[in-house]
Formats: C-alpha cells, sequence, structure tokens
C-alpha cells in the first residue's frame, strides 16, 4: 500500500471545505448551473438521469481496507447501499445528493480518497494491472510510476484545461491486463538488453466514437526520465489538438492525422529541449516513491499446503480455485479473483454489506488490501493458500464466489440508460440476460475464456470495441438496437473488433449472442481454441452466415 | 426569447418540459402553475412548439430549483392520464429496469 502524507490529507480536507462552500453558494443561488457545473465536475460530480453521480478515483486500483470500508459507510449512508466499479477502476455512487455531498466527501477524504481529476479534460486516474506488485514476471511495480504521475498530474496547471480528457494506463507484466493499448498514452514497463528499466511508450489508443488502437513512438524510455517525456506529449497535444470539435479533440485523432511519426518526432523535440530540466527524475526521488509503498511481510511458506489440498476435494471449491485465483510471485501465496458478476446482478455493483465482507477478509487474509480490475471485478492481491479454503467460504456465504472469471458471464458493462444521461440504450439488463442464458457452470467452462462488453452509447465507457463479443446499443426511431462486433481483445494483442451485421433489437440479443457461441462451438479447432482464436481464424463470414440465417 | 435550438423545436404531439431538482437531482416536471412537481400527472402539458417554447422559457428563468430542463415527450390515456413517451423518460419515471443490489 501506498502511504499518503500531511501534505496529501491537508489538501483534500481543504479541497472538500472549498467544495462545501460551493455547494452552499450554490444552493443558495449566488452560484448559477453554469458557473457550478464545471466546479462540481472537477470534484467528480454528475448529474445523471435521476439523480447526482460521484465518482471516486481508486488510485492505480488499490484500496486498503479502511478504505473499502468507508466507501460501504457512504454507499449505506449517503446512497442506495451500494456502488459500482467502473472500467477506469474507480467507483461510482448512483443516487447521491448535492446537499450531502460535501458530508459524504468529507467521510471519504479521512480515508484519503477523493473525486478529483475524475472528470473533465485533464489527466485522469492512472490505471493498472490489478495483480502489480503480486503477479510473477513483472519488470518493477507498475504503481511506483502511476502514483509518480499521479503527483506530477494532480491538479497541474498547464494540464487542466486540455483540448480533452486524457487517460493513461501502464502494465509491467508480460500480459497486459491494463488495456494500455486503447490509451491516450499506454505504457508497458520492461528492460532493455543492458538490463534498464524503461517504458514503452504508446500513444494515441482509444475507443468511443473514433477508436484506435496506439501506435508506438518510442520503444524505450529510460524509466528516469517519464516525466518529461508525458510532459512532451502533453505540450504536443495541447499545442496540436484540436479544441474547435469534441469528437476530434483527443490525441487520438491528433496522432491519427499527422501520423505516428511526425507525431513522435514532434515530441522528441519538445523532449530534447526539457530533458534534463527539472522533470529529471534522480535515484533518490524514484526511491523515495518507492519507500513509500509498503509490501506485506510475507511469511515463508510453500505451495500446495495441507489446508488447500483436503479443501481441493471439494469440487465446488476446485471449480472456484481453477477459475479465481492465480499463481502469486511468492511461494505459498495466491491472487484471488472476487467476481462481482454474479449471475443476474448487475455486472460490477457490490452492495455495502459486500464492501465490508471484502474488507474484512483483507484483513483477516490479505494484508488490509484490495484491488479493482477494469473488468470491474475485485481482487486480493496477497493471500496465503493455506487460507484459500476459508477465504472461499466467507465469499460465497456473501454472494462473492461466483467462479466465472474471463467466462462469458463476467461480462463488462457501464451504466447504460438505466443511469446515463448519455445512453441511447440499455446495457445491464442486456448482460443480466445473457449471463442467465449461460448461468450452466458447466457450460461456460466449456466455452472457455470469453469476454463480453457491452456499451450504452458510442462513448463507450463498457469498452465494446474490445469485447471478444462486442455490444453497442443504438437508437433506431426511439428503439433500442444492438450493433454486434466479434474478435475486439484489450490485451498485449490489443485489437478492435469486426461489425458482425445490422444492428438487432434489445429482444434478440441474446438469442444473437447463443448463436455465436454456438457456431464457435462447432466451429472452433477443438476445446483449447479459445473464442477470440476462433474468429481470429475464421473471421466475422461464417458466423454472420449463420447467426443471420436463423434471425 | 427562446434560444435558437430551442426555436426549431419540433413538437408532434403532447409534450412536457422535465429536468432535475437541484438539490437530489430527483427528476421533477413543470407544472402550470410555474413551478415544479415529483408526479408527471402534475406535468402541464402543450402540444404545440410556441406553447412548449414559453414552458421551457419559464421553467428556464430560475435555476435553483431544478437543472437542466427540457422538453420531453408524453402519451395520454383515454382518461386523461399522462404517461411517458419514450423509454428513456420512462426510466426517468420509473427508475432502472432492473432489481437494484440490496
Ligand atoms: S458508454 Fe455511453 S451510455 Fe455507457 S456510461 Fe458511457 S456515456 Fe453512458
Amino acid at each position: 500500500m501506498y502511504v499518503y502524507d500531511e501534505f496529501d490529507r491537508a489538501f483534500l480536507a481543504e479541497r472538500v471545505a472549498e467544495f462545501r462552500d460551493q455547494v452552499g453558494r450554490r444552493l443558495s443561488g449566488a452560484l448559477s448551473e453554469d458557473e457550478f457545473k464545471p466546479l462540481r465536475l472537477m470534484n467528480g460530480v454528475y448529474l445523471q438521469l435521476h439523480a447526482y453521480m460521484l465518482r471516486i478515483a481508486i488510485p492505480y486500483g488499490t484500496l486498503n481496507s479502511d478504505q473499502l470500508r468507508r466507501m460501504a459507510y457512504v454507499a449505506r449512508r449517503y446512497d442506495r447501499g451500494y456502488g459500482h466499479f467502473t472500467t477506469r477502476q474507480n467507483i461510482q455512487f448512483n443516487w447521491i445528493k448535492l446537499d450531502e455531498l460535501p458530508e459524504a466527501m468529507a467521510a471519504l477524504a479521512e480515508v484519503g480518497v477523493h473525486g478529483i481529476q475524475t472528470s473533465g479534460n485533464c489527466i485522469r486516474n492512472v490505471t493498472t494491472d490489478q495483480w502489480a506488485g503480486a503477479t510473477p514476471g513483472e519488470y518493477d511495480d507498475p504503481r511506483i510510476w502511476a502514483e509518480i504521475l499521479r503527483q506530477y498530474s494532480t491538479l497541474h496547471p498547464e494540464f487542466t484545461y486540455l483540448p480533452r480528457k486524457f487517460k493513461i494506463a501502464i502494465t509491467a507484466a508480460p500480459q497486459d491486463r491494463a488495456a494500455i493499448k486503447v490509451h491516450d498514452v499506454g505504457l508497458r514497463l520492461h528492460r532493455n538488453e543492458a538490463g534498464e528499466l524503461g517504458f514503452e511508450v504508446l500513444v494515441g489508443g482509444g475507443l468511443g466514437r473514433t477508436p484506435f488502437v496506439g501506435k508506438l513512438v518510442r520503444p524505450f524510455l529510460p524509466a528516469r526520465d517519464l516525466l518529461s517525456y508525458i510532459e512532451a506529449i502533453m505540450r504536443v497535444y495541447n499545442q496540436y489538438g484540436r479544441r474547435d470539435n469534441i469528437y476530434k479533440a483527443r490525441i487520438k485523432i491528433l496522432v491519427h492525422e499527422i501520423g505516428a511519426e511526425e507525431f513522435s518526432r514532434a515530441v522528441e523535440a519538445e523532449w530534447e529541449a526539457i530533458r534534463e530540466g527539472a522533470l529529471k527524475m534522480t535515484d533518490e526521488m524514484i526511491a523515495e516513491i518507492r519507500g513509500r509503498f509498503l509490501y506485506p511481510d510475507f511469511a515463508a511458506l510453500t505451495d500446495n499446503p495441507p489446508e488447500l489440498v483436503e479443501a481441493l476435494k471439494d469440487e465446488r471449491f476446485v471449480t472456484w480455485h481453477a477459475n479465481s485465483v492465480h499463481t502469486h510471485k511468492v511461494p505459498g501465496h495466491a491472487i484471488v479473483t472476487i467476481s462481482l458478476k454474479p449471475v443476474g446482478a448487475p455486472p460490477g455493483d457490490a452492495t455495502a454489506d459486500q464492501m465490508e465482507v471484502v474488507a474484512d477478509l483483507a484483513d483477516r487474509y490479505g494484508f488490509r488490501e484490495i484491488r479493482v480490475g477494469h473488468e470491474q471485478n475485485l481482487c486480493l492481491p496477497n493471500v496465503a493458500q493455506k487460507d484459500l479454503p476459508a477465504l472461499w467460504a466467507a465469499l460465497d456465504a456473501a454472494g462473492l464466489a461466483t467462479p466465472n472469471v474471463n467466462h462469458i458471464s463476467d461480462i463488462i458493462a457501464c451504466p447504460g440508460l438505466d443511469y446515463c444521461a448519455l445512453a441511447n440504450a440499455r446495457a445491464i439488463p442486456v448482460a443480466q440476460e445473457i449471463a442467465k442464458r449461460f448461468a450452466d457452470l458447466d457450460r461456460s467452462r466449456g466455452i472457455g475464456r470469453l469476454h463480453v462488453n457491452i456499451s450504452g452509447c458510442i462513448n463507450a465507457c463498457g469498452h465494446h470495441h474490445v469485447g471478444h463479443i462486442g455490444i453497442l446499443g443504438v437508437e433506431k426511431n426511439g428503439q433500442e438496437f444492438y450493433q454486434i462486433t466479434l474478435g475486439g481483445r484489450a490485451d498485449e494483442k490489443a485489437q478492435l473488433g469486426t461489425l458482425l451485421g445490422p444492428a438487432v433489437s434489445y429482444e434478440q440479443v441474446p438469442d444473437l449472442i447463443e448463436d455465436v457461441v454456438d457456431t464457435y462451438m462447432e466451429l472452433r479447432a477443438g476445446p483449447q481454441e479459445l473464442f477470440i482464436d476462433t474468429v481470429a481464424r475464421l473471421g466475422v463470414e461464417p458466423f454472420k452466415e449463420r447467426v443471420y440465417a436463423a434471425h | 426569447m427562446a434560444a435558437p435550438q430551442q426555436q426549431k423545436l419540433k413538437v408532434n404531439g403532447p409534450v412536457v418540459v422535465t429536468a432535475n431538482r437541484l438539490t437530489d437531482g430527483a427528476v421533477v416536471w413543470r407544472t402550470a402553475a410555474g413551478g415544479w412537481s415529483a408526479e408527471l400527472a402534475d406535468a402541464a402539458v402543450v402540444t404545440s412548439a410556441e406553447a412548449a417554447i414559453a414552458l421551457l422559457a419559464g421553467a428556464q428563468q430560475r435555476d435553483i430549483d431544478a437543472v437542466g430542463a427540457y422538453v420531453a415527450p408524453v402519451l395520454l390515456g383515454a382518461d386523461g392520464a399522462v404517461a411517458p413517451g419514450n423509454l428513456r423518460e420512462r426510466i426517468r419515471v420509473a427508475g432502472p429496469t432492473f432489481e437494484l443490489p440490496h
């Protein structure tokens, strides 16, 4: 865990006091809505269909148990008893009242969390691998670099009014769980031939109306040069990015329009001028940040302890273990994913009770640490294998042990038309219905890894372009319709999905998805060929023929 | 004077003016008396663009009670009952279309 200092705490307290004053002035009429709206957005407060929504940043997806417990408190005291974890590793409260927002924010600030920079045209919450620091084969803990970026970008005056919002993601493992290729800047930590730590820098990825996979602008950036290089990127963007058209204002459009090479040249020229300046990090600066991450005091344990071996005689435990438990870099330990996708429930939602259960279990078995993944699940990154049976029993009792991680029912879905003022169509009920169709565990296990991502509009908060099956809600004559894409992926081989065919109605979606899956089961080369690989091998045509013939 | 985009407003049936209450964001409708109500049944229903623009202009004069006012379609039942005119408005009236976590 990262330990905040007095400066962070004092700053947050001041910020809450400031917002309390702004809300007071708004309620009294001293501030108009036009004046107030940018102020509330800077604190993560949106107005949705039925209520205000408060979005809280979870820096690089890492929470301690006190923070999660406080979120449970806020959910229960100021909201309707639940929260929604997002694809940006944030949490959203959907029913907060404006006049109670300052109180809720004060409660959150006490444990060091806030909604600053979760909205607006600034550098947003830097996201990373939810297994950071725990997974084997990492080049470094990416959160250290995310924290460096967080400190650098928080309230940076030059980057508070960018042409558009700006999202950075970092991964340090061979397998990309942070979807870095679909971010404005994607950073992949690795070592060069000399063994030095550095970043591969990708720029111009993103989803939304005009989706792109990020383009390589620098294969190796020495790690200590991260800030000056990011500053150079931001300056080029600030200078050349379009402000005349909101749909063309993201950096991806600039990179696309001038080309990655030209963009890279402009960045390098800017960087030359500043790389030896104030932003060059010394070893001491990096060590100081590194030193503020406290790592668990792992006991010397061995893999497969007797408690685990015994539990593996229980078939239900075996199923969960095979699905939700992952290899840890320290022997005798494990990474545990907690599915927030129980079949039939809104994806990514957790009740206050569930948050408290997870917080308690993190205290008991997980060194007080919880992570949020962009797939809208939680994770306990550091669990002793001998504790897995007890952990599972407690999760199971709280409805948090659905063994469907990476299965077809582990769906990413944005809030859609049930909450969002920008939506064209619903997303959550579509996800619920698909999950119900594939509720049978044997069936979904037989299908294997299959990511379904759903967005309620072109803004793509549900990452539909990079779902193995992507579902996008559109509106036609006042009715909900859905476009289906196949073959997208968000990992290290990121690519955008291909449109399957004409949009179908709300009622038709679940049947169509079943047809797609049935087609895959027939056409796959064998059980080892994943859905995504079958689509890569055959293209969408065989799916299209079969699916549209049936409808 | 209504803004240009409002002057272009096309009204092809009964409409109301709706917004979100400032204090808690709850959905409210403009009443004939020039106030706001949390009940759609209390909404002033108009059927012409001129009347809708006038209703909207009145709603926008003061932004301390409700914010984000706009014109939304409704359906009128045989008995005069007012119902939301599209899915978005139905959801605004009735809330999310699935059971909320509890
Ligand atoms: S994708 Fe569209 S509907 Fe979904 S949350 Fe984002 S803006 Fe709202």
